[in-house]
């Protein structure tokens, strides 16, 4: 068999071109807030992503899913506008609005129309600043989060990632689902969807990125506006916490089909400094790539699924190494056989220097065609600062990358992957699975 | 439906806007003398390219009892060729720092890669090698078709949504193969074999069956000395026929789906009904249907949404949702999420008393320039996106569409009146109608 194209993708190793128009710019606003920016004129619209840290971990003891219905009735009355006086002004002048929370953040995400600037601002201010958590309000949505729930309680990868969590890290926040529980969520009240709204959007846990047709100084002016007259600070974040997981394998009986199982071990922070040779590693073992390990061994060798995962799930507050795959109740016991083994061996062997190489071109090849399109760049400047990020980071990011040497991704190997601390959750009517 | 992750699906329930953002002006087209009609879309701000190729064949071009064969076949195209090992062309994406991946619809299967732009070549060069020179062994066979029943455990049989969503296809379509699942039948997935996949590809896919979309960093005269090149010296098939498929008939009597799963947590009601796709030359109709369905349930200030949600609080949800990109007749579709301790009777009627006043009350001006306002916007933050303007080319060129039309459609939608609307949703016509209902088991609590 000729393998013509290996004459062709020689060149690939040569360095990859880094979009050359992401110049971010750091700034401050009058009032003293911190954003960053890259302009961009062509167009003649701006992106703005704004995340506040701390997100449903700031949940206060027994009212857990306040900030997710906080979250969600932003935009549902503000200001001086009823939820649909407020959507009608939105479409008035096309301008979109996302809002979101999970256990590390909530996010705001706003696109608008540079000539509807002063307009659009407005209302991002009123839904940040002045939500008005009306009755009739909080009682639709209260209905909508608690019918999304009862989805979720009968959706076999919501009860994996359920079971996984309470076993992991018991009573922190990340040990529940931070929508919170049919009880909770019904319990809560306008008094604490106030007090969560006081508690999560706060100045200095604001981290802001804006792309597009905005200059320096507008930008100053709608991070007064917008965020200038929140509290300055809230109450402390949960302490870090050790994820607690052994080996071994709990299954939980629901009468489907397919299992779906989900598995983990101890993780590693994004701050560590074999960071770097983990994403590696885990790019060899199961990043999401048709060639990774896992992929070859249990779906394309075997047939025993759609698709096979794992990632580093490195949080704010805890690490874990996660995966996941689904295969037929009868096939499930042995894609479970087939990746303990794999788990197995890449802890005894790590990796090949081609597999290292392959995952190092892959992964510095597609860092640059992450940064298309404005909302994008602007989410991705938002996540560099979660990290604590510098903006220089873009320039070498690869050459970090690159500097991993094989015997730094066998070491860590050893270190970080773990087969008698890997647990398995399966969710489904596994045959020849049983817990233990 | 991708090889995984993403999906072609969406059709399986609602597309809001879907239709809506266009650009033109940055837009080339040309043919190749095999046939391949070449569409080209430039965005020099990144040094990133997109090359797709799309081919004038889904699972509704399936013959009868090879349902799911369309999307069989785009998973083994991933297997070995005369020249590539079985897996090579996508370790060699990645060893190219791009991503890569497949889908399948009711009327097209597409192939794409995202690249730097200075490996467009390597691309095409393996794209168009696949076009012709598949290996098959049966081992692929054998263990590919476990994948694709694992997909469809995963996307269908897993979800009692999706089960449901399927019935009510097969109930719409009493003649055409939009009834069939893209996936496939689970008894006719499992016996799809070699033959049934060769002789798909053997009459599909060639030059003059295919539309090339290459969005990004390129220049037309670029793209056109490349394809030309690697594509230009295949063949065109002479043999390839004509898309003609079983039509509709007129559809006389509404239909009732009950779908009963012990999974199901959120009993809800589902209505969908036969209405035309957007043709060539004659959008008009479609254009109309489009912002009917934003008018009736396009989101909070929508007619249904006022109706069912805020001024009676029957409903948790409601929805519409119109496609016109299809080659033949599509649905309307219409969801509603019953309150806790509404039943399904009483949301359905409801509903229907909801469609009845919007019938007489007409359309609000306001709300319809509010939404001509959010489609001529939603051309400028398209242009943000240019691999979502390569898609729309793609899947309008499959389903019937010319260039002229896809550059037509944001001006015809812009055209449409207050009285196009109300003529369109008397297009809503109960006999050709499928009203569905999700629900626990005969003596649960619902």
């Amino acid at each position: 068999m000729i393998r013509f194209a290996t004459a062709l993708f020689l060149g690939a190793a040569a360095a990859f071109p880094v979009r050359a128009e992401v110049e971010i710019q750091t700034v401050t606003s009058p009032g003293g807030v911190g954003a960053w920016l890259v302009e961009e004129h062509s167009l003649p619209f701006v992106a703005i992503e704004i995340a506040f840290t701390g997100g449903t971990s700031l949940d206060v003891e027994g009212k857990r899913g306040a900030v997710n219905l906080m979250t969600g009735l932003l935009e549902e009355g503000s200001g001086d506008l009823d939820a649909r006086g407020f959507a009608r002004a939105k479409e008035a002048l096309a301008t979109t609005f996302g809002f979101g929370a999970s256990s590390e953040q909530l996010t705001i995400s706003a696109r608008f129309l540079t000539e509807n600037f002063d307009e659009s601002v407005a209302l991002l201010r009123d839904a940040i600043q002045n939500p008005r958590f009306e009755d009739a309000d909080v009682e639709r949505v209260r209905a909508q989060v608690l019918s999304n729930l009862a989805f979720d309680a009968k959706d076999p990868n919501e009860i994996a990632g359920k079971t996984f969590a309470a076993m992991a890290y018991g009573d922190h926040p990340y040990g529940t689902v931070d929508v919170g529980t049919p009880e909770t969520v019904a319990a809560l009240t306008r008094d604490d969807l106030i007090e969560a709204h006081r508690n999560a959007l706060v100045r200095d846990r604001v981290l802001v990125g804006a792309v597009g047709d905005i200059t320096p100084e507008q930008l100053g002016t709608l991070l007064d506006a917008v965020l200038g007259n929140l509290p300055q600070s809230g109450p402390l974040l949960p302490p870090k916490v050790e994820p607690q997981i052994t080996g071994g394998t709990t299954v939980v009986d629901f009468d489907t089909p397919q299992s779906v199982a989900l598995f983990g071990q101890r993780g590693i922070a994004v701050d560590d400094e074999d960071y770097f040779a983990a994403v590696l590693l885990n790019q060899v073992i199961g990043g999401g790539a048709f060639d990774s390990r896992l992929m070859q061994e249990v779906r394309e060798k075997r047939g025993l699924t759609y698709g096979v995962y794992s990632y580093l799930y490195s949080r704010d507050l805890a690490n874990a190494y996660m995966g996941s795959v689904s295969s037929a109740n009868d096939r499930i016991g042995e894609a479970i056989t087939v990746i303990r083994d794999q788990w197995r061996l890449a802890a005894e062997e790590g990796v090949s220097e081609k597999e290292l190489q392959d995952a190092k071109t892959y992964l510095t090849g597609a860092y640059p065609l992450r940064f298309d399109g404005n909302s994008t760049i602007a989410g991705i400047l938002v996540g560099m600062q979660l990290i604590g990020l510098d903006p220089e980071y873009i320039k070498t990011r690869n050459a970090r990358v690159d500097a991993v040497t094989l015997e730094d991704v066998k070491r860590v190997a050893g270190e970080l992957m773990d087969p008698d601390g890997l647990h398995f959750v399966v969710v489904g009517k596994p045959e020849g699975v049983v817990s233990e | 439906m991708m090889r995984y992750a993403r999906t072609a699906l969406l059709s399986a329930l609602l597309i809001p806007t879907a239709a809506f953002a266009q650009t033109s002006g940055k837009v080339t087209d040309f043919m190749l003398e095999n046939g391949m009609q070449v569409v080209v879309v430039e965005d020099h701000r990144a040094p990133v390219v997109q090359h797709m190729l799309w081919y004038r064949a889904g699972s509704a071009d399936e013959p009868k009892g090879s349902s799911g064969v369309a999307h069989f076949l785009e998973h083994l195209l991933f297997k070995a060729t005369e020249k590539m090992e079985s897996g090579e062309f996508s370790a060699v994406v990645a060893a190219n720092g791009g991503r890569d991946n497949a889908f399948t619809s009711y009327d097209y299967t597409a192939y794409f890669q995202r690249v730097a732009a200075d490996r467009l070549e390597l691309m095409m060069t393996m794209e168009a090698d696949r076009m012709k020179n598949i290996q098959l062994t049966p081992e692929n066979i054998a263990t590919e078709r476990n994948v694709i029943i694992e997909e469809r455990n995963q996307r269908t049989e897993n979800n009692p949504q999706a089960l449901f969503s399927e019935q009510l296809s097969a109930a719409q379509y009493l003649n055409h193969r939009y009834g069939t699942p893209i996936i496939g039948w689970m008894h006719e997935m499992e016996e799809l074999d070699r033959e049934d996949a060769l002789s798909f590809y053997e009459l599909y896919y060639s030059p003059n069956n295919t539309v090339l979309v290459v969005s990004g960093d390129v220049t037309p005269e670029g793209v056109r000395e490349l394809a030309e090149k690697h594509y230009g010296p295949i063949p065109a098939n002479p043999a390839l026929p004509e898309r003609l498929r079983t039509e509709e008939p007129r559809q006389n009597a509404e239909r009732r789906v009950i779908f009963r799963d012990a999974r199901v947590a959120q009993p809800y009601i589902s209505r969908s009904y036969l209405v035309p796709e957007r043709d060539s030359g004659a959008q008009e109709t479609a254009a109309a249907l489009t912002i009917l369905s934003e008018i009736l349930g396009g989101g909070t200030t929508s007619f249904l949404t006022e109706k069912l949600q805020f001024d009676t609080q029957v409903a948790t949800y409601a929805a519409a949702g119109y496609s016109g990109v299809s080659l033949d007749d599509t649905t309307f579709r219409l969801i509603m999420v019953p309150s806790e301790g509404v039943s399904l009777e009483e949301g359905e009627a409801a509903l229907d008393q909801a469609l009845a006043d919007f019938m007489t009350a007409g359309v609000d001006a306001e709300q319809l320039e509010r939404i001509k306002l959010q489609i001529r916007a939603s051309e400028i933050y398209a242009q943000d996106n240019v691999d979502g303007i390569a898609n729309r080319y793609g899947s309008a060129l499959t389903s019937g569409l010319t260039v002229q039309d896809v550059r037509a459609w944001p001006v015809i939608l812009d055209a449409v009146t207050a009285d196009d609307i109300m003529q369109a949703a008397t297009l809503l016509r109960r006999e050709a109608s499928v009203t569905g209902w999700l629900q626990r088991p005969e003596g649960e609590t619902q």
